[in-house]
């Protein structure tokens, strides 16, 4: 189905799947004000995001299979597989923290519906900062995933340390979005558009690869991006954000924001800047420097919370040696593992939400013990979790590994597919001493794991992603076809230039 | 060549005249009757000297956020009545849409009571 974006009636079809969201949102945001009072209407609201998300997930799957194309003259939002393929993974985090939090919201007693109406919006704005075919258009859905984000990790106005994570997170962010700001600035400065396939055209056209004002630019989109997916040195603020937030909050900032932050990173790298290999060099050190500290520091960790944090980091490098490659193998092996990472974090989330209380911040490896014995069915599933972490063969974290391995491996990079291999066993000094916890120790007493359970909806939504996880693991065919186009799509097809 | 700039000039005149002109009227026709009150820059505002650690209630910063709302709207309402006719039907239909995400949020906000006082 061509679409030329140019026309109204092109661009709205185009755009159907934010538009469908955006009216989820205002419709939810209008029952939260209007019915606030009621005890009833946080789970209404939550099941009606539910909705809103399936059939926003049902919009992306329509336009994905009507082969929806782009046609005419470069406008501001892209229309290609990489686009559909992220969006959806967005959705399915958001999906599965709706899940979590059906459950977590009232056994924290945090009464505001309007928690998910920011979770909706920030799903929206990582959709429009992953689809966007413009820096402009992505620095607003940036902004508007960000302080959606915000909110939610200070959703919890009761916890002296979800106020701190909220300020922190907020004052970081806010820096981060001047320094993008600044590097969109300097790019235009450099190529005279702010359209990505244009700047690809004007970098090739004016061969720009040495030009410093471009160089600049892109540096500082770099430290922008960098903040925002938590790689090393740009991390200081994640472990402390995401050990005060709400742990569904948590997950969604570990899985949907962070896989946001990539996506756009691998369109504006491998789209505008795939003529530039100047950035090649930037990304390399930044994956080694995130893999090696993101795995040693996260080794020191005994709370499970700031342990998940840091190994949240470490897989941000692993993405990053992915992003490195630069070729269309490298996008694709970043789609397939964002899938896997969502599905892996958010489980591991979930596990620890139910193990503690009041935010389980001090929920220690140690307190799982005998876990097994007790709750059979929530330690095998975090053992998936952890082994799909650590990328043990059988698991989808597995493949995953893999396919960013030979990404790396094409194109050339061996010393980093083999640091990232390196990092890898280093993981598994902190991902498997949860499992012995829960197999090889004994319960400290009798009612020990009485409170750990997992109900409802967040139950369907652990069992669904342990089973994905091995589905993966071992049928991986499908998906890994569907990364490849996704991935393939992002080429530039024809070399638009600014026609002077 | 200088001609476009007539009305520049004029403006800055007319600027000029005008906020030197209040001034002097006001002296001319008003009862001398100096309080420390009047002689403070802004009479009805804040004072003008104190310590910089005064608090002020947080309801201010709501009615600020709800006057960038409507500020923004303006700014993105001027451009578009000066288009109106090049942008047609689309650009009504986009202006509606703009305006009704606004007006759900303004409703959020007036429902939700951030525009009591108390």
């Amino acid at each position: 189905m061509p679409l030329d974006l140019t026309t109204p009636g092109g661009i709205t079809l185009a755009l159907t799947p934010e538009l469908v969201l955006t009216v989820w949102v205002l419709v939810l945001m209008l029952v939260a004000a209007w019915r606030h009072r009621d005890a009833g209407v946080q789970r209404e609201v939550g099941l009606l995001t539910v909705i809103g998300l399936v059939s926003t997930g049902l919009a992306v799957a329509w336009l994905w299979a009507q082969g929806a194309t782009p046609v005419g003259l470069p406008a501001m939002m892209a229309l290609d597989g990489f686009r559909f393929a992220t969006s959806l993974v967005f959705l399915l985090g958001a999906l599965l923290t709706v899940m979590l939090s059906l459950g977590y919201v009232d056994r924290e007693r945090i009464q505001a519906p309007e928690y998910y109406v920011l979770i909706l919006l920030g799903t929206l704005g990582m959709m429009f900062m992953a689809g966007a075919a413009d820096l402009v258009v992505m620095f607003l859905g940036l902004e508007l995933m960000s302080v959606a984000v915000y909110v939610l990790a200070g959703v919890n106005r009761r916890s002296v340390f979800a106020a701190e994570a909220a300020l922190k997170y907020f004052l970081l962010g806010a820096f981060a979005s001047g320094f993008f700001l600044y590097g969109i600035a300097l790019v235009y400065g450099a190529t005279g558009t702010t359209n990505l396939w244009l700047i690809h055209g004007r970098v090739l056209e004016l061969g720009l690869g040495s030009n410093v004002m471009m160089i600049a630019g892109i540096g500082l989109l770099l430290i922008g991006f960098g903040f925002k997916v938590a790689a090393v040195p740009f991390h200081m603020w994640t472990p402390d954000v995401y050990d005060g937030s709400p742990t569904p909050v948590t997950a969604f900032m570990a899985a949907a924001v962070k896989a946001a932050g990539f996506a756009a990173l691998v369109r504006v790298l491998h789209q505008a800047f795939d003529g530039l290999p100047i950035w090649h060099g930037a990304v390399w050190w930044l994956a080694v420097i995130t893999m090696v500290v993101g795995n040693v520091i996260a080794l020191a960790q005994r709370p499970l919370k700031r342990m998940l944090a840091y190994s949240s980091i470490a897989h941000a490098g692993y993405l990053l040696v992915a992003v490195a490659s630069g070729s269309a193998i490298g996008s694709a092996a970043f789609l397939f593992y964002a899938v896997v990472y969502t599905l892996m974090t958010i489980g591991a989330f979930a596990v620890l939400a139910a193990a503690g209380t009041g935010g389980e911040q001090g929920v220690l490896i140690d307190d799982l013990n005998g876990l097994a014995t007790r709750r059979p069915w929530i330690a095998a599933a975090m053992t998936v979790f952890m082994l799909s972490l650590l990328g043990f063969p059988g698991t989808a974290g597995f493949i995953g590994k893999w396919y960013i391995l030979s990404a790396a491996v094409d194109a050339d990079q061996r010393l980093l597919a083999v640091i990232l291999v390196g990092a890898s066993v280093v993981s598994a000094g902190f991902y498997l001493p949860p499992i012995m916890a829960m197999y090889m120790r004994p319960a400290p007493s009798a009612e020990a794991h009485q409170a750990t359970r997992i109900v409802g909806a967040a139950r369907w939504a652990v069992g669904v992603m342990a089973v994905a996880l091995l589905l993966f693991g071992f049928w991986p065919n499908r998906a890994l076809d569907a990364a490849r186009r996704g991935g393939e799509s992002l080429r530039p097809a024809t070399l638009y230039t600014l026609g002077r | 060549m200088m001609r476009e700039y007539l009305s520049l000039v004029l403006l800055a005149v007319f600027v000029i005249v005008n906020g030197v002109g209040m001034i002097l009227i006001s002296h001319l026709i008003l009862p001398p009757r100096p309080t420390p009150v009047k002689q403070t820059p802004y009479e009805s505002g804040m004072p003008p000297i104190g310590t910089v650690r005064e608090r002020f209630s947080v309801k201010f910063y709501l009615v600020a956020m709800l006057f960038i709302v409507f500020d923004i709207e303006t700014v993105f309402l001027i451009p578009w009545g000066v288009a109106f006719r090049q942008l047609g039907l689309f650009g009504l239909v986009e202006m509606l849409v703009f305006i009704v995400i606004l007006l759900v949020g303004y409703a959020y906000a007036w429902k939700r009571g951030a525009l009591e006082w108390d």
